[in-house]
């Protein structure tokens, strides 16, 4: 049961729009959505993992990418 | 009362000189959806909130101010050694003549921070919802703020942020379920 970490939607275009249109809209879905209380005994990273990951447990981790120079 | 350690909780790197986003990570600092907002809200919703959770509010809005740190650190950094011209440019002219480079708790838009961005409502629930929320916007705020940049050491910095405000989410509601349940089991946290 692993649920996407982002969802996207296509949003009306319309024909008089002033912009070149973006097609694809996407939103953030992390995994503490889908866990209204964190189950026992889930796998640890390791201390150096946990740290650069801001979380003790995989099964929370959301990665996110900048937009920037992307052009969306 | 608090003990200090002199050092940050995630390590702050900036690589570029881009006066432009200290003004943008404003937001994080003296925002509605700050880290100030939030430090301040659950510290002082521990009073009133039943004792199961006061101890996830004590620890979440310390943690807060870990963060607060953090943000004050990018900011300082990508100011401390611009000229007034390079100041003006980024549009902080208007920033210096109030602050010169001192921090200020404001958000990305000038508008000072003020008490109104925080409730106390003293309902558990609508306490912790509004906390949710709050966390929510926070972790947007800094997915927004990692569009505006292309230097990955400020990014890995707020993306630690970012993954934070996941947690913190979750364990405020895990509290409105430990609350609404009624449960006297306290193994998670």
């Amino acid at each position: 049961m692993s649920h996407p970490q982002e969802q996207t939607w296509v949003p009306f275009i319309g024909p008089f729009d002033p912009c070149p249109p973006i097609l694809c809209k996407t939103y953030s879905t992390p995994p503490h959505l889908f866990m209204t209380f964190q189950p026992p005994n889930l796998p640890q990273f390791s201390p150096e993992e946990a740290l650069r990951h801001g979380t003790l447990w995989p099964a929370l981790y959301s990665p996110y990418e900048s937009r920037w120079g992307k052009g969306r | 009362m608090w003990v200090y350690e002199k050092k940050l909780q995630y390590p702050v790197r900036v690589a570029k000189c881009d006066i432009r986003m200290a003004k943008y990570l404003a937001e994080q600092y003296g925002g509605a959806d700050g880290e100030l907002s939030a430090a301040l809200r659950y510290l002082n919703q521990r009073y009133t909130i039943p004792d199961k959770v006061i101890g996830l509010l004590n620890d979440i809005g310390t943690e807060e101010f870990a963060h607060l740190e953090m943000i004050a650190t990018m900011i300082y950094k990508l100011t401390k050694d611009a000229t007034v011209e390079e100041l003006d440019a980024a549009g902080m002219g208007a920033y210096y003549v109030s602050h010169d480079r001192a921090l200020f708790y404001q958000n990305a838009g000038g508008v000072p921070w003020t008490a109104t961005y925080i409730q106390a409502k003293g309902d558990p629930i609508a306490d912790l919802y509004e906390d949710i929320a709050a966390e929510e916007k926070a972790r947007a705020t800094y997915q927004w703020l990692i569009d505006m940049t292309d230097d990955v050491d400020l990014q890995d910095s707020l993306k630690f942020l970012r993954e934070r405000e996941i947690v913190h989410s979750l364990r405020f509601r895990e509290a409105v379920e430990i609350l609404k349940d009624n449960r006297d089991q306290k193994k998670f946290f």
